[in-house]
């Protein structure tokens, strides 16, 4: 407890370039590239693969795939392999790493929907696409929901590892401090990543009770 | 930089086992350890909280949010506020993975009992089972389903965690990350990805059989 009265007592880490505000706001932009990125490319064609059934080995490779890989080793060999220097190669694997969760959901929930109640909006006249957004994608939202928080909770904890291949962020205060052994910084570090982690998590939540309409929560 | 190949197999062949402690065949030993010691700890502790939180329905919902959070919280995290308590041994890469895998395996655990058909159930009473013998003879083994799915995820993802120990000096086959990129030589970092997915796939592949040797009945019910 003493460790995290002197990190978040003092002053100097309050302002600056390297002070908690600058880190976490850095923090944010990189997760926030990254989780929109991918989500840009694994909501629709989730979407698509789920509506047409075209595809589901690469959703299901994909998920394999992204369980086994070890996260601190692609982040090393991208960012050796694509240069150091630069910010766009650290996050070529926060987005590869972000897509398997949004993905595999939004694939599960949009093909998980009732058959019955896909063939009553056909029923009723609907067209191809009019199903997929009117029906499936509503009723698939909770879990679309679920795969996005998951993938944003992956980016905000790559993001931190990825301190180590030089990215800014709160992770620099975990990494400088195991580097020089002020384990306070470290502490103080994990303890913000933590708080930041909850927030998303939360964040999250507050959507799914937003977003989700009634109807479809009260089946779940 | 750009005529260093991404492999090379005489570093590979020069450093497999040449008796140092970075040797990769004693990281590849560490590894194992590492990550099959918290799933080993973890479903030895879920098997009896999982059933505790079936038996007492209250103590299911507090217990799965503090899963929740554990699980939403980065593995880099856990292991340095750990550092603190246990330094830089073993522990504090097992003991954060631990709950990790606690994380997923309670809910398999729960999932898995209540996936038990209410009419096996009965059966079972009407056989004259005591509860005891009902839950070790029974419930248990047509849960083995659900909850090997759970082992599955809860094996995969330990292994390519224990990595990330790399950064507190505890991370087995993850050291070939931190070496390769400290020398900007790309061979031992693709040797660890390979044989981490590696490592995973196989372990994925023992489970499958297990679950094929450990519940006969399903594979039997299918062919007929």
């Amino acid at each position: 407890m003493n460790w995290l009265a002197g990190f978040f007592g003092d002053a100097g880490h309050w302002s600056g370039p390297d002070g908690i505000p600058a880190r976490l706001l850095e923090h944010l932009e990189f997760s926030a590239a990254a989780f929109f990125v991918a989500a840009l490319i694994a909501v629709p064609l989730g979407m698509l693969i789920g509506h047409t059934g075209r595809g589901a080995l690469l959703v299901v490779v994909a998920a394999n795939a992204a369980r086994a890989l070890p996260t601190l080793g692609l982040l090393v060999l991208v960012v050796l392999l694509a240069g150091v220097g630069t910010v766009l190669p650290v996050l070529i694997p926060l987005v590869v790493l972000a897509i398997p969760p949004i993905l595999v959901n939004t694939y599960e929930g949009v093909r998980g929907v009732d058959a019955d109640l896909r063939d009553a909006a056909y029923g009723m006249g609907l067209r191809g696409r009019q199903v997929l957004f009117q029906t499936l994608i509503p009723v698939a939202l909770p879990l679309i929901l679920l795969g996005l928080r998951l993938a944003a909770i992956q980016v905000v904890s790559t993001a931190t590892i990825a301190a180590f291949v030089g990215l800014g962020g709160l992770g620099r205060f975990i990494i400088d401090g195991l580097a020089t052994k002020t384990y306070a910084d470290v502490i103080g570090g994990a303890v913000l990543v933590a708080a930041l982690a909850l927030a998303v998590q939360f964040v999250f939540v507050l959507l799914d009770r937003v977003a989700v309409s009634p109807g479809v929560r009260r089946v779940r | 930089m750009s005529e260093e190949p991404l492999i090379r197999w005489d570093w590979i062949a020069r450093n497999w086992a040449n008796g140092s402690p970075t040797a990769i065949s004693v990281l590849l030993e560490n590894h194992v350890v590492t990550a099959f010691l918290p799933v080993l700890l973890g479903l030895i502790v879920a098997v009896p909280l999982g059933l505790a939180c079936v038996r007492w329905r209250w103590l299911y919902q507090p217990t799965a949010a503090l899963m929740n959070v554990t699980y939403s919280l980065p593995s880099l995290v856990l292991f340095s506020i750990f550092l603190s308590i246990t330094g830089l041994t073993r522990s504090t890469v097992v003991i954060p993975l631990t709950f990790f895998a606690l994380a997923i395996l309670i809910p398999a655990v729960v999932d898995g009992l209540a996936s038990v058909p209410d009419s096996v159930r009965q059966s079972a009473v009407a056989m004259g089972f005591r509860p005891a013998r009902r839950l070790l003879l029974v419930e248990l083994p047509v849960a083995v389903p659900v909850v090997l799915a759970g082992l599955r995820v809860a094996t995969v993802s330990s292994i390519s965690l224990v990595s990330v120990g790399a950064l507190i000096g505890q991370g087995g086959l993850g050291n070939l990350f931190i070496d390769g990129w400290q020398r900007q030589f790309y061979t031992p970092i693709v040797v660890g990805i390979v044989l981490i997915v590696v490592l995973a796939v196989l372990a994925d592949g023992l489970l499958v059989l297990a679950q094929r040797l450990l519940t006969p009945w399903s594979r039997a019910r299918r062919t007929t």
